[in-house]
Protein backbone atom coordinates (compact mmCIF):
# COMPACT_ATOMS: atom_id res chain seq x y z
CA UNK A 1 0.00 0.00 0.00
CA UNK A 2 2.73 2.73 0.99
CA UNK A 3 4.32 1.86 -2.65
CA UNK A 4 1.60 2.76 -4.24
CA UNK A 5 0.93 5.82 -3.02
CA UNK A 6 4.50 6.80 -3.29
CA UNK A 7 4.06 5.72 -7.20
CA UNK A 8 1.05 7.79 -7.01
CA UNK A 9 2.79 10.93 -5.75
CA UNK A 10 5.77 10.06 -7.94
CA UNK A 11 3.44 10.38 -10.83
CA UNK A 12 1.90 13.39 -10.03
CA UNK A 13 4.65 14.84 -9.14
CA UNK A 14 5.97 13.29 -12.94
CA UNK A 15 3.09 14.95 -14.42
CA UNK A 16 2.94 18.88 -12.77
CA UNK A 17 6.84 19.07 -13.78
CA UNK A 18 5.94 17.86 -17.77
CA UNK A 19 3.15 20.60 -17.21
CA UNK A 20 5.17 23.11 -16.50
CA UNK A 21 8.84 22.71 -18.46
CA UNK A 22 6.10 22.63 -21.36
CA UNK A 23 4.69 25.90 -19.97
CA UNK A 24 7.90 27.16 -19.13
CA UNK A 25 8.56 26.63 -23.06
CA UNK A 26 6.14 28.36 -24.47
CA UNK A 27 6.49 31.55 -22.35
CA UNK A 28 10.25 31.10 -22.87
CA UNK A 29 9.54 31.71 -26.72
CA UNK A 30 7.09 33.68 -26.67
CA UNK A 31 8.87 36.12 -24.05
CA UNK A 32 12.49 36.02 -26.20
CA UNK A 33 10.82 37.77 -29.29
CA UNK A 34 8.87 40.35 -26.79
CA UNK A 35 12.25 41.28 -25.85
CA UNK A 36 14.59 40.76 -28.98
CA UNK A 37 11.59 42.81 -31.01
CA UNK A 38 10.86 45.74 -28.01
CA UNK A 39 14.50 47.74 -28.83
CA UNK A 40 13.63 48.08 -32.49
CA UNK A 41 10.06 48.01 -32.47
CA UNK A 42 7.81 50.79 -33.50
CA UNK A 43 4.05 50.93 -34.56
CA UNK A 44 5.93 52.08 -37.97
CA UNK A 45 7.41 48.82 -38.50
CA UNK A 46 3.74 47.21 -38.72
CA UNK A 47 2.45 49.84 -42.01
CA UNK A 48 5.96 50.58 -43.69
CA UNK A 49 6.75 48.88 -47.12
CA UNK A 50 9.88 46.23 -46.34
CA UNK A 51 13.47 47.69 -46.96
CA UNK A 52 16.99 45.98 -48.08
CA UNK A 53 18.71 48.91 -46.48
CA UNK A 54 16.79 50.07 -43.42
CA UNK A 55 14.54 47.97 -40.82
CA UNK A 56 11.51 48.94 -43.06
CA UNK A 57 8.36 47.23 -42.15
CA UNK A 58 5.77 44.85 -43.18
CA UNK A 59 2.46 46.72 -44.01
CA UNK A 60 2.19 45.35 -47.23
CA UNK A 61 2.86 41.68 -45.77
CA UNK A 62 1.18 42.18 -42.81
CA UNK A 63 -2.45 43.53 -44.96
CA UNK A 64 -2.11 40.17 -47.24
CA UNK A 65 -1.96 37.81 -44.66
CA UNK A 66 -5.11 39.70 -43.41
CA UNK A 67 -6.63 39.88 -46.78
CA UNK A 68 -5.76 35.86 -46.97
CA UNK A 69 -7.11 35.13 -43.89
CA UNK A 70 -10.41 36.62 -45.07
CA UNK A 71 -10.84 35.40 -47.98
CA UNK A 72 -9.75 31.55 -47.70
CA UNK A 73 -12.83 32.14 -44.27
CA UNK A 74 -15.13 33.44 -46.48
CA UNK A 75 -14.64 30.39 -48.89
CA UNK A 76 -14.45 27.76 -46.19
CA UNK A 77 -16.73 28.72 -43.14
CA UNK A 78 -19.64 28.35 -44.78
CA UNK A 79 -18.71 24.35 -46.88
CA UNK A 80 -17.23 23.02 -43.24
CA UNK A 81 -20.02 23.97 -41.05
CA UNK A 82 -22.76 22.81 -43.08
CA UNK A 83 -21.20 20.16 -44.07
CA UNK A 84 -20.28 18.97 -40.46
CA UNK A 85 -23.97 19.66 -39.62
CA UNK A 86 -25.05 16.95 -42.70
CA UNK A 87 -21.56 14.28 -41.38
CA UNK A 88 -22.74 14.50 -37.64
CA UNK A 89 -26.76 14.45 -38.21
CA UNK A 90 -27.45 13.47 -41.31
CA UNK A 91 -25.07 11.21 -42.95
CA UNK A 92 -25.86 7.85 -42.38
CA UNK A 93 -23.35 4.49 -42.71
CA UNK A 94 -23.10 3.85 -45.95
CA UNK A 95 -19.91 3.77 -48.48
CA UNK A 96 -20.74 7.78 -49.55
CA UNK A 97 -19.93 8.73 -46.13
CA UNK A 98 -17.08 6.06 -45.68
CA UNK A 99 -15.39 7.69 -49.01
CA UNK A 100 -16.11 11.45 -47.44
CA UNK A 101 -14.61 10.27 -44.11
CA UNK A 102 -11.52 8.70 -46.00
CA UNK A 103 -10.83 11.41 -48.15
CA UNK A 104 -11.57 13.85 -45.46
CA UNK A 105 -8.53 12.07 -43.31
CA UNK A 106 -6.14 11.55 -46.36
CA UNK A 107 -6.65 15.21 -47.31
CA UNK A 108 -5.87 16.40 -44.13
CA UNK A 109 -2.52 14.63 -43.54
CA UNK A 110 -0.86 15.78 -47.03
CA UNK A 111 1.37 17.40 -46.22
CA UNK A 112 1.42 21.21 -46.99
CA UNK A 113 3.74 21.40 -49.36
CA UNK A 114 2.11 18.69 -51.67
CA UNK A 115 -0.81 20.77 -51.18
CA UNK A 116 1.13 23.66 -52.40
CA UNK A 117 2.76 21.71 -55.89
CA UNK A 118 -1.08 20.81 -56.50
CA UNK A 119 -2.08 24.28 -55.70
CA UNK A 120 0.75 25.39 -58.53
CA UNK A 121 -0.16 23.21 -60.97
CA UNK A 122 -3.80 23.41 -60.50
CA UNK A 123 -4.54 26.97 -59.60
CA UNK A 124 -1.45 28.75 -61.04
CA UNK A 125 -0.69 27.03 -64.07
CA UNK A 126 -3.31 25.30 -65.26
CA UNK A 127 -5.86 28.29 -65.24
CA UNK A 128 -2.58 30.59 -66.24
CA UNK A 129 -3.58 33.26 -62.84
CA UNK A 130 0.20 33.35 -61.88
CA UNK A 131 1.01 33.65 -58.70
CA UNK A 132 -2.43 34.88 -56.75
CA UNK A 133 -4.45 35.44 -53.34
CA UNK A 134 -7.27 33.50 -55.05
CA UNK A 135 -4.86 30.92 -55.71
CA UNK A 136 -3.65 30.76 -52.41
CA UNK A 137 -6.84 31.02 -50.92
CA UNK A 138 -7.74 27.85 -52.31
CA UNK A 139 -4.76 26.00 -51.82
CA UNK A 140 -5.42 26.91 -48.33
CA UNK A 141 -9.08 25.68 -48.97
CA UNK A 142 -8.09 22.25 -50.04
CA UNK A 143 -6.69 21.17 -46.33
CA UNK A 144 -8.76 24.16 -44.49
CA UNK A 145 -12.28 22.56 -45.22
CA UNK A 146 -11.61 18.50 -44.58
CA UNK A 147 -9.96 19.89 -40.72
CA UNK A 148 -13.12 22.51 -40.89
CA UNK A 149 -15.11 19.54 -41.38
CA UNK A 150 -14.37 17.50 -39.32
CA UNK A 151 -14.17 19.77 -36.38
CA UNK A 152 -17.32 20.92 -36.29
CA UNK A 153 -18.68 17.42 -37.31
CA UNK A 154 -17.10 16.53 -33.59
CA UNK A 155 -18.38 19.30 -31.91
CA UNK A 156 -21.90 18.80 -33.15
CA UNK A 157 -21.27 14.75 -32.43
CA UNK A 158 -20.17 15.71 -29.00
CA UNK A 159 -23.91 16.91 -28.02
CA UNK A 160 -25.43 14.34 -25.79
CA UNK A 161 -28.05 12.57 -27.07
CA UNK A 162 -30.78 13.07 -24.58
CA UNK A 163 -30.55 16.78 -25.75
CA UNK A 164 -31.68 15.75 -29.44
CA UNK A 165 -34.23 13.17 -28.20
CA UNK A 166 -35.67 15.61 -25.51
CA UNK A 167 -36.23 18.52 -28.87
CA UNK A 168 -37.61 15.61 -30.86
CA UNK A 169 -39.74 14.62 -27.73
CA UNK A 170 -41.48 17.96 -27.79
CA UNK A 171 -42.32 17.93 -31.48
CA UNK A 172 -39.73 19.80 -32.84
CA UNK A 173 -38.56 19.10 -36.13
CA UNK A 174 -35.44 17.76 -37.33
CA UNK A 175 -34.25 20.93 -38.28
CA UNK A 176 -35.44 22.74 -35.42
CA UNK A 177 -33.97 20.38 -33.11
CA UNK A 178 -30.53 21.08 -34.66
CA UNK A 179 -31.20 24.87 -34.50
CA UNK A 180 -31.91 25.59 -31.14
CA UNK A 181 -30.86 22.22 -29.28
CA UNK A 182 -27.54 20.76 -30.79
CA UNK A 183 -26.03 24.07 -32.15
CA UNK A 184 -26.12 26.38 -29.26
CA UNK A 185 -24.64 22.94 -27.53
CA UNK A 186 -21.84 23.04 -30.35
CA UNK A 187 -21.20 26.79 -31.17
CA UNK A 188 -17.98 26.96 -28.63
CA UNK A 189 -16.66 23.56 -30.33
CA UNK A 190 -17.26 24.79 -33.88
CA UNK A 191 -15.98 28.24 -32.94
CA UNK A 192 -12.74 26.95 -31.78
CA UNK A 193 -12.73 24.82 -34.93
CA UNK A 194 -12.84 27.90 -36.96
CA UNK A 195 -10.11 29.29 -35.24
CA UNK A 196 -7.79 26.77 -35.36
CA UNK A 197 -8.25 26.99 -38.59
CA UNK A 198 -8.01 30.18 -39.23
CA UNK A 199 -4.59 29.45 -36.98
CA UNK A 200 -3.50 27.71 -40.02
CA UNK A 201 -3.86 30.22 -42.49
CA UNK A 202 -2.06 32.93 -40.57
CA UNK A 203 1.65 29.91 -40.50
CA UNK A 204 0.71 28.25 -43.33
CA UNK A 205 3.96 28.96 -45.56
CA UNK A 206 4.73 25.73 -47.15
CA UNK A 207 1.45 25.96 -49.65
CA UNK A 208 2.05 29.37 -50.36
CA UNK A 209 5.26 29.38 -51.35
CA UNK A 210 4.13 28.60 -55.16
CA UNK A 211 0.22 29.60 -55.02
CA UNK A 212 0.40 33.08 -53.71
CA UNK A 213 3.82 34.16 -54.39
CA UNK A 214 7.43 34.82 -53.02
CA UNK A 215 7.71 38.59 -54.29
CA UNK A 216 8.39 41.69 -51.96
CA UNK A 217 5.16 43.93 -52.40
CA UNK A 218 5.83 47.45 -53.85
CA UNK A 219 3.84 50.43 -52.05
CA UNK A 220 0.05 49.12 -52.11
CA UNK A 221 -2.50 52.03 -53.04
CA UNK A 222 -5.47 51.29 -50.62
CA UNK A 223 -7.58 53.85 -53.07
CA UNK A 224 -7.65 51.51 -55.79
CA UNK A 225 -10.66 50.17 -55.11
CA UNK A 226 -10.98 48.10 -58.39
CA UNK A 227 -11.09 44.57 -57.35
CA UNK A 228 -9.73 43.21 -60.65
CA UNK A 229 -7.21 45.61 -60.86
CA UNK A 230 -4.18 43.59 -60.67
CA UNK A 231 -2.33 46.78 -58.41
CA UNK A 232 -4.85 46.89 -56.47
CA UNK A 233 -4.11 45.93 -52.93
CA UNK A 234 -8.09 44.44 -53.09
CA UNK A 235 -7.37 42.23 -55.46
CA UNK A 236 -7.69 38.57 -55.30
CA UNK A 237 -5.80 38.52 -58.49
CA UNK A 238 -2.83 39.85 -57.72
CA UNK A 239 0.59 38.45 -55.63
CA UNK A 240 -0.05 37.95 -52.11
CA UNK A 241 3.14 36.94 -50.07
CA UNK A 242 1.95 37.01 -46.49
CA UNK A 243 3.72 37.48 -43.30
CA UNK A 244 5.14 34.06 -43.11
CA UNK A 245 5.97 33.42 -46.52
CA UNK A 246 8.06 37.23 -45.66
CA UNK A 247 9.69 35.50 -42.86
CA UNK A 248 11.10 32.43 -44.36
CA UNK A 249 11.47 34.24 -47.17
CA UNK A 250 13.59 37.01 -45.98
CA UNK A 251 15.65 34.36 -44.16
CA UNK A 252 16.31 32.08 -46.73
CA UNK A 253 17.57 34.85 -48.91
CA UNK A 254 19.23 36.74 -45.89
CA UNK A 255 19.19 40.01 -47.94
CA UNK A 256 19.01 43.22 -46.42
CA UNK A 257 20.83 44.56 -43.44
CA UNK A 258 18.29 43.84 -40.44
CA UNK A 259 16.99 40.71 -41.55
CA UNK A 260 17.49 39.21 -37.86
CA UNK A 261 15.82 42.54 -36.54
CA UNK A 262 13.08 42.48 -39.06
CA UNK A 263 12.31 38.52 -38.69
CA UNK A 264 12.25 38.91 -34.68
CA UNK A 265 9.48 41.41 -35.05
CA UNK A 266 7.50 39.94 -37.53
CA UNK A 267 7.69 36.53 -35.37
CA UNK A 268 6.50 38.73 -32.51
CA UNK A 269 3.45 40.30 -34.76
CA UNK A 270 2.68 37.18 -36.39
CA UNK A 271 2.32 35.22 -32.21
CA UNK A 272 0.69 38.33 -31.34
CA UNK A 273 -1.86 37.99 -33.62
CA UNK A 274 -2.41 34.31 -32.89
CA UNK A 275 -3.30 35.15 -29.32
CA UNK A 276 -5.32 38.14 -30.01
CA UNK A 277 -6.83 36.12 -32.49
CA UNK A 278 -7.45 32.84 -29.70
CA UNK A 279 -8.75 35.63 -26.89
CA UNK A 280 -10.78 37.09 -29.62
CA UNK A 281 -12.80 33.92 -30.57
CA UNK A 282 -12.92 32.94 -27.03
CA UNK A 283 -15.07 35.66 -25.91
CA UNK A 284 -16.89 35.53 -29.67
CA UNK A 285 -17.73 31.77 -28.57
CA UNK A 286 -18.81 32.54 -25.02
CA UNK A 287 -20.72 35.68 -26.16
CA UNK A 288 -22.40 33.30 -28.96
CA UNK A 289 -23.37 30.66 -26.32
CA UNK A 290 -25.39 33.62 -24.41
CA UNK A 291 -26.88 34.68 -27.34
CA UNK A 292 -28.13 31.48 -28.42
CA UNK A 293 -29.06 29.50 -25.82
CA UNK A 294 -30.81 32.84 -24.18
CA UNK A 295 -33.32 31.77 -27.18
CA UNK B 1 -16.81 18.14 -53.10
CA UNK B 2 -14.50 16.71 -50.71
CA UNK B 3 -14.19 13.44 -52.47
CA UNK B 4 -13.50 15.21 -55.92
CA UNK B 5 -10.80 16.99 -54.13
CA UNK B 6 -8.92 14.28 -52.94
CA UNK B 7 -9.37 12.31 -56.28
CA UNK B 8 -8.23 15.40 -58.23
CA UNK B 9 -5.30 15.48 -56.01
CA UNK B 10 -4.25 12.17 -55.83
CA UNK B 11 -4.51 12.15 -60.15
CA UNK B 12 -2.05 15.24 -60.15
CA UNK B 13 -0.05 14.38 -57.87
CA UNK B 14 0.25 10.59 -59.22
CA UNK B 15 0.39 11.70 -63.03
CA UNK B 16 3.10 14.23 -62.13
CA UNK B 17 4.92 12.05 -60.11
CA UNK B 18 5.72 9.21 -62.51
CA UNK B 19 6.64 11.32 -64.98
CA UNK B 20 10.15 10.59 -63.85
CA UNK B 21 9.76 7.07 -65.07
CA UNK B 22 7.19 7.32 -68.08
CA UNK B 23 8.43 10.33 -70.14
CA UNK B 24 12.13 10.68 -68.74
CA UNK B 25 12.90 6.87 -68.42
CA UNK B 26 14.31 6.80 -65.60
CA UNK B 27 14.34 3.55 -64.10
CA UNK B 28 11.88 2.74 -61.06
CA UNK B 29 14.74 1.18 -59.07
CA UNK B 30 16.73 4.30 -59.84
CA UNK B 31 15.19 6.00 -56.91
CA UNK B 32 16.13 3.62 -54.35
CA UNK B 33 19.89 5.16 -55.14
CA UNK B 34 21.66 6.55 -52.50
CA UNK B 35 22.79 9.17 -54.76
CA UNK B 36 21.28 12.48 -55.48
CA UNK B 37 23.62 14.19 -58.99
CA UNK B 38 19.60 15.54 -60.27
CA UNK B 39 22.35 18.43 -62.19
CA UNK B 40 21.99 17.04 -65.87
CA UNK B 41 24.92 19.19 -67.04
CA UNK B 42 27.33 16.86 -64.94
CA UNK B 43 28.35 13.76 -65.06
CA UNK B 44 26.34 10.28 -63.68
CA UNK B 45 23.14 12.37 -63.24
CA UNK B 46 21.21 10.64 -60.90
CA UNK B 47 17.77 10.69 -59.13
CA UNK B 48 18.00 8.60 -56.11
CA UNK B 49 15.34 9.68 -53.32
CA UNK B 50 16.98 7.21 -50.79
CA UNK B 51 18.91 10.22 -48.71
CA UNK B 52 15.29 12.19 -48.80
CA UNK B 53 13.32 9.27 -47.43
CA UNK B 54 16.05 8.00 -44.65
CA UNK B 55 15.99 11.66 -43.65
CA UNK B 56 12.33 12.24 -43.70
CA UNK B 57 12.10 9.08 -41.72
CA UNK B 58 14.54 9.62 -39.70
CA UNK B 59 13.98 12.93 -38.21
CA UNK B 60 10.39 12.44 -37.54
CA UNK B 61 11.22 9.15 -35.49
CA UNK B 62 13.49 11.12 -33.31
CA UNK B 63 11.03 13.95 -33.17
CA UNK B 64 7.80 11.27 -32.17
CA UNK B 65 10.89 10.16 -29.60
CA UNK B 66 10.89 12.77 -27.69
CA UNK B 67 7.59 15.06 -28.23
CA UNK B 68 5.49 11.90 -27.17
CA UNK B 69 6.07 11.68 -23.32
CA UNK B 70 6.22 15.35 -22.88
CA UNK B 71 2.87 15.67 -24.71
CA UNK B 72 1.06 12.33 -23.23
CA UNK B 73 2.04 13.77 -19.80
CA UNK B 74 1.25 16.75 -20.23
CA UNK B 75 -2.53 15.21 -21.76
CA UNK B 76 -2.80 13.12 -18.84
CA UNK B 77 -1.61 16.08 -16.59
CA UNK B 78 -4.60 17.94 -18.22
CA UNK B 79 -7.18 15.23 -18.34
CA UNK B 80 -6.40 13.68 -14.94
CA UNK B 81 -4.11 15.05 -12.04
CA UNK B 82 -4.66 19.51 -13.07
CA UNK B 83 -6.81 21.55 -10.74
CA UNK B 84 -9.07 23.97 -12.47
CA UNK B 85 -6.86 26.61 -12.50
CA UNK B 86 -3.79 25.12 -13.56
CA UNK B 87 -6.08 23.66 -16.43
CA UNK B 88 -7.22 27.03 -17.59
CA UNK B 89 -3.79 27.64 -18.08
CA UNK B 90 -2.65 24.64 -19.95
CA UNK B 91 -5.33 24.83 -22.46
CA UNK B 92 -5.17 28.31 -23.78
CA UNK B 93 -1.41 27.47 -23.94
CA UNK B 94 -1.84 24.68 -26.08
CA UNK B 95 -4.28 26.86 -28.34
CA UNK B 96 -1.42 29.46 -28.75
CA UNK B 97 1.23 26.49 -29.08
CA UNK B 98 -1.13 25.36 -32.28
CA UNK B 99 -1.12 28.84 -33.19
CA UNK B 100 2.68 29.38 -33.38
CA UNK B 101 3.19 29.23 -37.16
CA UNK B 102 6.14 26.61 -37.99
CA UNK B 103 8.22 29.68 -39.68
CA UNK B 104 8.46 30.67 -36.42
CA UNK B 105 9.45 27.38 -35.07
CA UNK B 106 12.07 27.50 -37.49
CA UNK B 107 13.57 30.65 -36.81
CA UNK B 108 13.91 30.34 -33.33
CA UNK B 109 15.49 26.86 -34.49
CA UNK B 110 17.71 28.78 -36.48
CA UNK B 111 18.89 31.65 -34.11
CA UNK B 112 18.81 29.57 -30.76
CA UNK B 113 18.53 26.09 -31.40
CA UNK B 114 21.43 26.01 -34.33
CA UNK B 115 24.11 28.40 -32.67
CA UNK B 116 23.05 26.44 -29.43
CA UNK B 117 24.52 23.26 -30.28
CA UNK B 118 27.33 24.64 -32.22
CA UNK B 119 28.81 26.60 -29.53
CA UNK B 120 27.96 23.99 -26.52
CA UNK B 121 28.09 20.95 -28.59
CA UNK B 122 30.10 21.34 -31.30
CA UNK B 123 32.78 18.31 -29.21
CA UNK B 124 30.24 15.95 -30.07
CA UNK B 125 30.34 16.45 -33.65
CA UNK B 126 28.26 19.49 -34.12
CA UNK B 127 30.06 21.67 -36.45
CA UNK B 128 27.68 23.95 -37.85
CA UNK B 129 24.86 23.06 -35.78
CA UNK B 130 22.42 22.45 -38.14
CA UNK B 131 21.79 18.81 -37.49
CA UNK B 132 19.38 15.93 -37.71
CA UNK B 133 19.08 16.77 -34.07
CA UNK B 134 17.95 20.51 -34.61
CA UNK B 135 15.20 19.44 -37.33
CA UNK B 136 13.69 16.80 -34.68
CA UNK B 137 13.73 19.31 -31.53
CA UNK B 138 11.77 21.88 -33.66
CA UNK B 139 9.38 19.08 -34.63
CA UNK B 140 9.36 17.99 -31.81
CA UNK B 141 8.39 21.27 -30.24
CA UNK B 142 5.72 21.95 -32.99
CA UNK B 143 3.59 18.17 -32.66
CA UNK B 144 3.55 18.86 -29.54
CA UNK B 145 0.05 20.56 -29.15
CA UNK B 146 -0.66 18.27 -31.72
CA UNK B 147 -0.05 14.72 -29.96
CA UNK B 148 -1.41 16.52 -26.44
CA UNK B 149 -4.43 17.82 -27.53
CA UNK B 150 -5.86 14.58 -29.66
CA UNK B 151 -4.67 12.34 -26.21
CA UNK B 152 -6.62 14.91 -23.98
CA UNK B 153 -9.27 13.80 -25.82
CA UNK B 154 -9.17 10.30 -25.61
CA UNK B 155 -8.39 10.96 -22.14
CA UNK B 156 -11.45 12.75 -21.21
CA UNK B 157 -13.45 10.30 -23.41
CA UNK B 158 -12.68 7.75 -20.60
CA UNK B 159 -16.29 7.47 -19.10
CA UNK B 160 -16.01 9.08 -15.14
CA UNK B 161 -17.68 6.23 -13.82
CA UNK B 162 -14.64 3.54 -15.17
CA UNK B 163 -12.78 5.71 -12.78
CA UNK B 164 -14.85 6.23 -10.18
CA UNK B 165 -15.05 2.22 -9.84
CA UNK B 166 -11.29 2.19 -9.63
CA UNK B 167 -11.01 4.75 -7.05
CA UNK B 168 -13.83 2.92 -5.15
CA UNK B 169 -11.61 0.11 -5.49
CA UNK B 170 -9.23 2.07 -2.74
CA UNK B 171 -6.65 2.23 -6.18
CA UNK B 172 -4.51 5.08 -5.85
CA UNK B 173 -5.19 7.97 -8.73
CA UNK B 174 -2.21 6.43 -10.21
CA UNK B 175 -2.86 3.43 -9.99
CA UNK B 176 -6.38 4.19 -12.01
CA UNK B 177 -4.35 6.10 -14.68
CA UNK B 178 -2.23 3.60 -15.54
CA UNK B 179 -4.86 0.49 -15.27
CA UNK B 180 -7.84 1.83 -16.24
CA UNK B 181 -7.25 5.25 -18.21
CA UNK B 182 -3.98 4.82 -20.06
CA UNK B 183 -5.60 0.86 -21.61
CA UNK B 184 -8.97 2.11 -22.27
CA UNK B 185 -7.12 5.42 -24.16
CA UNK B 186 -4.68 3.85 -25.62
CA UNK B 187 -5.72 3.75 -29.21
CA UNK B 188 -6.51 7.10 -28.78
CA UNK B 189 -2.99 7.87 -27.45
CA UNK B 190 -1.33 5.62 -30.66
CA UNK B 191 -3.42 7.90 -32.91
CA UNK B 192 -2.47 10.91 -31.57
CA UNK B 193 0.73 10.15 -31.94
CA UNK B 194 0.99 8.97 -35.89
CA UNK B 195 -0.84 12.49 -36.06
CA UNK B 196 1.80 13.88 -34.30
CA UNK B 197 3.92 11.62 -37.21
CA UNK B 198 2.18 12.78 -40.20
CA UNK B 199 2.58 15.89 -39.14
CA UNK B 200 6.18 15.76 -38.40
CA UNK B 201 6.63 14.25 -41.94
CA UNK B 202 5.53 16.76 -43.87
CA UNK B 203 6.70 19.95 -42.31
CA UNK B 204 8.75 21.42 -44.68
CA UNK B 205 9.40 25.00 -43.92
CA UNK B 206 10.70 24.69 -40.25
CA UNK B 207 12.70 21.48 -41.58
CA UNK B 208 14.39 22.98 -44.22
CA UNK B 209 15.49 26.33 -41.87
CA UNK B 210 17.33 23.78 -39.69
CA UNK B 211 18.49 20.70 -41.09
CA UNK B 212 21.18 21.81 -43.12
CA UNK B 213 19.76 20.26 -46.52
CA UNK B 214 22.93 18.14 -47.25
CA UNK B 215 21.24 15.07 -49.34
CA UNK B 216 23.25 12.11 -47.64
CA UNK B 217 21.74 8.67 -45.66
CA UNK B 218 21.41 10.07 -42.11
CA UNK B 219 23.85 8.25 -39.74
CA UNK B 220 24.95 10.81 -36.83
CA UNK B 221 22.11 13.00 -35.00
CA UNK B 222 25.10 15.77 -35.26
CA UNK B 223 25.57 16.01 -39.20
CA UNK B 224 22.72 17.74 -41.23
CA UNK B 225 20.45 15.81 -43.55
CA UNK B 226 17.51 16.90 -45.44
CA UNK B 227 14.07 15.58 -46.27
CA UNK B 228 11.89 15.25 -48.97
CA UNK B 229 9.85 18.16 -47.73
CA UNK B 230 12.95 20.29 -47.85
CA UNK B 231 14.42 19.64 -51.08
CA UNK B 232 10.77 20.35 -52.92
CA UNK B 233 10.88 23.58 -51.18
CA UNK B 234 14.68 24.61 -51.96
CA UNK B 235 14.52 23.66 -55.53
CA UNK B 236 11.36 23.43 -57.20
CA UNK B 237 11.01 27.75 -58.37
CA UNK B 238 14.46 26.75 -60.29
CA UNK B 239 14.60 23.06 -60.69
CA UNK B 240 13.78 22.27 -64.44
CA UNK B 241 13.19 19.48 -66.92
CA UNK B 242 13.79 15.72 -65.59
CA UNK B 243 15.11 17.55 -62.13
CA UNK B 244 11.55 19.01 -62.10
CA UNK B 245 10.08 15.83 -62.35
CA UNK B 246 11.70 14.01 -59.54
CA UNK B 247 10.51 16.81 -57.43
CA UNK B 248 7.17 15.74 -58.11
CA UNK B 249 8.00 12.50 -57.66
CA UNK B 250 9.09 13.33 -54.04
CA UNK B 251 5.76 14.75 -53.80
CA UNK B 252 3.95 11.69 -54.57
CA UNK B 253 6.35 9.48 -51.88
CA UNK B 254 5.46 12.27 -49.47
CA UNK B 255 1.39 11.18 -50.84
CA UNK B 256 2.01 7.75 -50.48
CA UNK B 257 3.85 7.73 -46.56
CA UNK B 258 0.80 10.30 -45.93
CA UNK B 259 -2.01 7.55 -46.80
CA UNK B 260 0.26 4.69 -45.43
CA UNK B 261 -0.17 6.92 -41.94
CA UNK B 262 -4.28 7.47 -42.79
CA UNK B 263 -4.34 3.81 -43.30
CA UNK B 264 -3.08 3.30 -39.73
CA UNK B 265 -4.79 5.77 -38.00
CA UNK B 266 -8.13 3.86 -39.17
CA UNK B 267 -7.10 0.54 -38.44
CA UNK B 268 -6.27 2.15 -35.14
CA UNK B 269 -9.75 3.47 -35.07
CA UNK B 270 -11.14 0.41 -35.91
CA UNK B 271 -9.50 -1.65 -32.95
CA UNK B 272 -10.69 0.98 -30.43
CA UNK B 273 -14.39 0.62 -31.67
CA UNK B 274 -14.15 -3.08 -31.75
CA UNK B 275 -13.11 -3.21 -28.41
Amino acid sequence: MRRSLAADRLATAVLWAVAVFVILVLVAIIAYFVIESIPTFSLAFLVADPSLTDIGGIGPVLWNSAYMLVLTMLLTVPLGVLGGIYMAEYAGEGWLTNAIRFSQELISSVPSIVVGLFGFALFVAATGWGFTALGGALTLMVFNLPLLLRLSEQAIRTVPADERAASLALGATKWQTIRHAVLPVAIPGVVTGIVLTAGRVFGEAAALLFTAGLSTPTRYDFSNLNPLDPQSPWSPFRNATTLSVFIWKSNSEGLGNYVHEVANMSSMVLIVMVLAFNLGSRWLGGALQRRVSGL
Amino acid sequence: MVIAAVVLLLGFIVWRGVQLFVVSGVPVTQILSPTWQPDPLSEGTTYGLLPFIAGTLAVMAVAAIVSTPLSVGLALFMAEVAPTWARRIAQPAMEVFVGIPSVVYGWLGLTILVPFLRVHFGWLGFTTGFSWLAGSLVLALMILPTITSISYDAFVAVPADMRSASLALGTTRWQAIRHVVLPTAAAGVATAIVFGLTRAAGEALAVQMVIGNSPIIPTSLARPVTTLTSQITLDMSDATGTWNEALWTMGLVLLLISLAFVLLIRWLGRGRSRA
